[in-house]
């Protein structure tokens, strides 16, 4: 595969405890920034500071026209659509939800696939909408590297079977696999 | 899957937008601007840019639709309410001194955060003293916001969003159901001042005492962020109130130092000087 310049993570219900160690399991030093979208009530907006305590790597709320930075973990901010414009600067939208979700995590795979194409990993975890798989279908089709949650693995598996629906993605993980395998294939080793 | 439409397809439809309706679009941020018109490609059944080309020079009516994919903005009343209940306390107080009030909603769309400052304005005792103006690039929203008319489904929520943003009264003392909708009263109404005005390329108006620009510099570049920025500065007085979206800042503007954090939290600023 192609030297990843960004990850793309997203995922919805019962996707945060697979997320955490998947975050544990990173090299202290990575060479892209990774984005994450997960669907939270509007209200919380403490994921950055929850995977922060997981991992040395700097996590932090994208905030609008930021430059994203290699090995930042950056978080949608609650309530808002992120997405990644041309430059790999970050952008924020209130448009309405899609799959009634905002952040969306189809509207962060999209725009990064834009911009990163096959150079891009993107990730679909647990969740219990359909959001996500056309983003990820759209990297799959661009050349990028796709890893889907194994929907027997999953809490909720709608999320990872909408994905599987539509295309067959480069790999198909247990959380166990993911956490290693997206640690190796960011350490440019093979998975 | 989406449609794919490329960078130098779009640049050419926003130039020829620009150049046969003046309305300027060439500075917005293009990430959103790329969903917004694949999402007005399948509202047209075309296949490219090109071909929506030329729905826009056979059909007279399809450019308004087009602004509507471009523009247009669903807001609510009393949106954040956190922001409001700020207002409310820290700033209303400082606006209560001055003998008459101008207020700036720049990019109303439909006119929810105009008639949510109009309605804190009365509980506060300031709205016979102000002019509210509020100003967006559409028509139809503007039209829209004149009749101040929103579906009575969504009235449970901004209920929910005044209380939370210390509402006094009861919100429906300030419209009126007439089947399923609610109108906005009169009363407000008068005080405020729908008109035609683009941060792309008016200039300034009035002198003003607060300016609301909230979830507007998202959708722009840094380029044209620092004229919408610069504007404001312009037409706010000495120490006037300049209120942004939660997640936008002056910070990284050419304009930064012109402005001093009133409510981080809620994104007020005080003009300096």
């Amino acid at each position: 595969m192609a030297a990843p310049l960004a990850v793309v993570i997203g995922g919805s219900a019962g996707s945060l405890e697979v997320l955490r160690p998947v975050v544990r399991a990173l090299p202290p030093v990575i060479d892209c920034p990774v984005v994450v979208v997960i669907h939270l009530p509007s209200h919380s907006s403490g994921l950055a500071e929850l995977l922060g305590a997981d991992t040395p790597l700097t996590v932090k709320q994208a905030e609008d026209k930021e430059p994203l930075s290699a090995g930042v973990i950056y978080i949608a901010p609650p309530s808002y659509h992120l997405l990644i414009e041309s430059g790999a600067t970050f952008a924020l939208s209130v448009d309405p939800p899609v799959h009634y979700s905002r952040p969306a995590i189809d509207v962060l795979f999209e725009s990064a696939c834009d911009v990163y194409g096959p150079n891009l990993i993107g990730v679909l975890l647990s969740g219990a909408s359909e959001d996500g798989a056309a983003g990820l279908q759209e990297i799959h089709a661009a050349g990028g590297t796709t890893i889907v949650q194994s929907p027997l693995s999953a809490e909720v598996a709608i999320m990872p079977a909408a994905a599987l629906a539509l295309f067959q993605p480069t790999y198909l993980w247990s959380p166990n696999e993911l956490a290693s395998g997206l640690s190796q294939l960011l350490s440019g080793r093979s998975a | 899957m989406r449609l794919e439409i490329s960078e130098p397809e779009i640049r050419q439809l926003l130039e020829i937008v620009y150049q046969r309706y003046h309305y300027d679009f060439r500075q917005y941020a293009g990430a959103s601007l790329k969903r917004r018109l694949q999402q007005a490609l399948t509202h047209f059944h075309c296949a490219s840019l090109a071909e929506l080309q030329e729905r826009l020079s056979d059909d007279q009516s399809a450019f308004p639709q087009l602004l509507e994919y471009l523009t247009v903005q669903v807001s609510d009343l009393f949106r954040d309410p956190e922001f409001f209940l700020a207002l409310r306390r820290q700033v209303t107080p400082l606006l209560a001194t001055y003998p008459s009030l101008k207020i700036w909603i720049a990019g109303c769309s439909t006119g929810e955060e105009a008639y949510s400052f109009a309605i804190l304005l009365a509980e506060e005792g300031l709205l016979d003293r102000t002019r509210i103006y509020a100003t967006d690039i559409n028509d139809g929203s503007l039209r829209k916001a004149q009749k101040g008319v929103y579906p009575l489904d969504r009235m449970r929520q901004f209920t929910m969003n005044h209380r939370a943003a210390g509402g006094h009264g009861s919100l429906s003392d300030y419209y009126h159901a007439a089947h399923d909708s609610a109108v906005m009263s009169p009363g407000l109404k008068q005080h405020i001042t729908f008109a035609d005005h683009s941060l792309a390329t008016d200039s300034i108006f009035s002198e003003v005492q607060l300016v609301s620009c909230r979830n507007v510099l998202i959708y722009f570049d840094r380029t044209l962020q620092d004229r919408a920025l610069g504007l404001f500065n312009d037409a706010l007085c000495r120490r006037g109130f300049l209120c942004l979206g939660t997640k936008e800042s002056v910070r990284f503007s050419a304009y930064g130092h012109r402005f001093q954090e009133l409510s981080p939290e809620q994104k007020i600023y005080r003009r300096v000087d």
